[in-house]
């Protein structure tokens, strides 16, 4: 690994900065009738930043949700540093642990105090004993700004903290990337932010991420690039100057002037 | 209450046997239950035929006959000699834990798929997200369905008084031997069920209080 390297997570991962770390390989997926997934071909490098953008029913949850094989595909290659995605077993669980996932709806485990949910990954699969993946937990809900939750229950917080406290989560596996589908949809105006500002200092700090999102102040400070998808395709691919000042295709346009005019 | 005191003997041996099949049989149904849960939402598609053919098959044999099988197949076999008692509770374990086995998949079910996805994504296992993740918050979930199964377990012990098990049901039998009125005798043994019922129901109070998932 060259020494300039300041990633704040993994440091076993196989490619170098700049290099591809997840490629998308002419990837297919039907529900019944519906071509959801038509052919994509998409690569993110080490230490990108890619907004993934598109109206509802694009495909883009459903692109992101095929990287860590939440989602099966028809056909098609998805490698993520440079091994194949395995179809089912421990070899997926094993890759699964590498990839981070912050979801919608945060499904934090309920059961389970905030503390709890940030070290059982830690603790069931990368085997560290409890004190130690406690003090990493705290260290890491420490850097999310939730710290002194630690001892409450996921449903006596807030939208916005249990977000942080998912993306916590999965920065506890010390993942290769993080795949974030739509973390801040669910939440009220006032907490959107507090969670981006969480995302922004990742991003900075060198972490991979591939984010489905509509927020586009995100997208401007911190994405290094943005993928339009609609109808199952990938449309556009620019930089978020380009696509928000000067979208190319007519579907992009069009979207922007919904999106953007209120 | 002269016929309760005159053979408290009798009704204490009785309901002590009761509750130790009681307990046994719970135990058992609960842990080959949990399994059999386990098994029938499995991805394995041979797990959940073997999961579902145990299911089937043992509910819908009356427990009558199942002991009737264990009572007088299991003699048969070259196997290790045991009592009655012991066969019994083979028995009441089997038959409970196909109940416990279907409870526990409705409370599977019930666990919100997103917790499911969120176990996977850090890396757990199958077992390791049903075991941490989704059996915890099922149990919960089916507190009161799972204690109707217990509850039921208690009452059906007493058909193993048919099979020459000396526990509650069978007192009936013994003290009209006594010359004891069997009515009187079957409403002390009633009432000493709805007792033991009463503190299952204690127990599943203190359970669900104690362990609600909130959301």
């Amino acid at each position: 690994m060259e020494p300039t390297d300041s990633s704040p997570a993994t440091s076993n991962i196989t490619v170098r900065r700049g290099e591809p770390l997840v490629v998308v390989k002419d990837i297919n997926k039907h529900y019944g009738e519906l071509h959801v997934l038509k052919n994509i071909n998409a690569v993110v490098n080490r230490g990108e930043v890619v907004v993934v953008i598109g109206p509802s029913g694009s495909g883009k949850s459903t692109l992101c949700r095929a990287i860590n094989r939440l989602e099966t595909i028809d056909d098609g290659v998805i490698t993520i540093d440079g091994v194949k995605l395995p179809e089912e077993g421990k070899a997926l669980a094993r890759l699964r642990a590498d990839v981070g996932m912050v979801f919608q709806a945060f499904n934090l485990f309920a059961h389970k105090t905030v503390l709890d949910n940030v070290t059982l990954g830690p603790i069931k699969v990368r085997g560290l004993s409890k004190a130690d993946a406690e003090k990493k937990a705290m260290a890491l809900l420490e850097r999310v700004g939730v710290a002194n939750q630690a001892g409450k229950m996921p449903s006596q917080l807030s939208g916005g903290q249990q977000q942080r406290v998912a993306i916590a989560r999965a920065l506890a596996m010390e993942p290769k990337l993080i795949l974030l589908d739509e973390p801040t949809s669910a939440l009220d105006p006032e907490m959107i932010n507090e969670v981006l500002e969480v995302m922004v200092d990742l991003a900075n700090e060198g972490m991979t991420m591939i984010v489905v999102t509509h927020e586009m102040g995100f997208a401007r400070k911190a994405a290094d690039r943005v993928i339009f998808m609609a109808e199952g395709e990938i449309v556009e691919e620019s930089s978020p100057e380009d696509f928000f000042t000067n979208p190319q295709s007519a579907r992009a346009q069009d979207f922007l002037s919904k999106i953007l005019d209120h | 209450m002269d016929t309760l005191l005159n053979n408290l003997d009798v009704f204490v041996d009785g309901f002590a046997l009761t509750i130790q099949v009681f307990l046994w049989s719970a135990l058992f149904a609960l842990i080959l239950g949990t399994v059999v849960g386990a098994m029938r939402v499995s991805p394995v598609a041979p797990m959940r035929a073997v999961g579902t053919g145990y299911v089937n098959l043992v509910r819908n044999t009356p427990l009558t006959l199942l002991m009737f099988f264990f009572a007088f197949g299991y003699p048969k076999l070259d196997l290790p000699s045991v009592s009655y008692t012991t066969l019994s509770i083979f028995a009441l374990s089997l038959y409970s834990a196909t109940y416990v086995a279907e409870t526990l998949r409705a409370g599977i079910n019930t666990v919100p798929l997103g917790q499911a996805e969120a176990a996977r994504a850090i890396g757990l296992t199958f077992g390791q997200s049903m075991s941490q993740i989704l059996m915890p918050q099922a149990f919960r979930a089916v507190i009161p369905p799972m204690m109707s199964v217990f509850i039921a377990l208690l009452k059906n012990t007493t058909v193993a008084a048919g099979f020459s098990v000396a526990e509650a049901g069978a007192i009936r039998a013994t003290l009209s031997e006594r010359g004891e009125p069997a009515i009187v005798v079957l409403l002390w043994v009633a009432l000493l069920f709805v007792l033991l019922v009463a503190i299952l129901s204690f127990v599943q109070r203190k359970l669900e209080n104690g362990l609600k998932v909130l959301r």
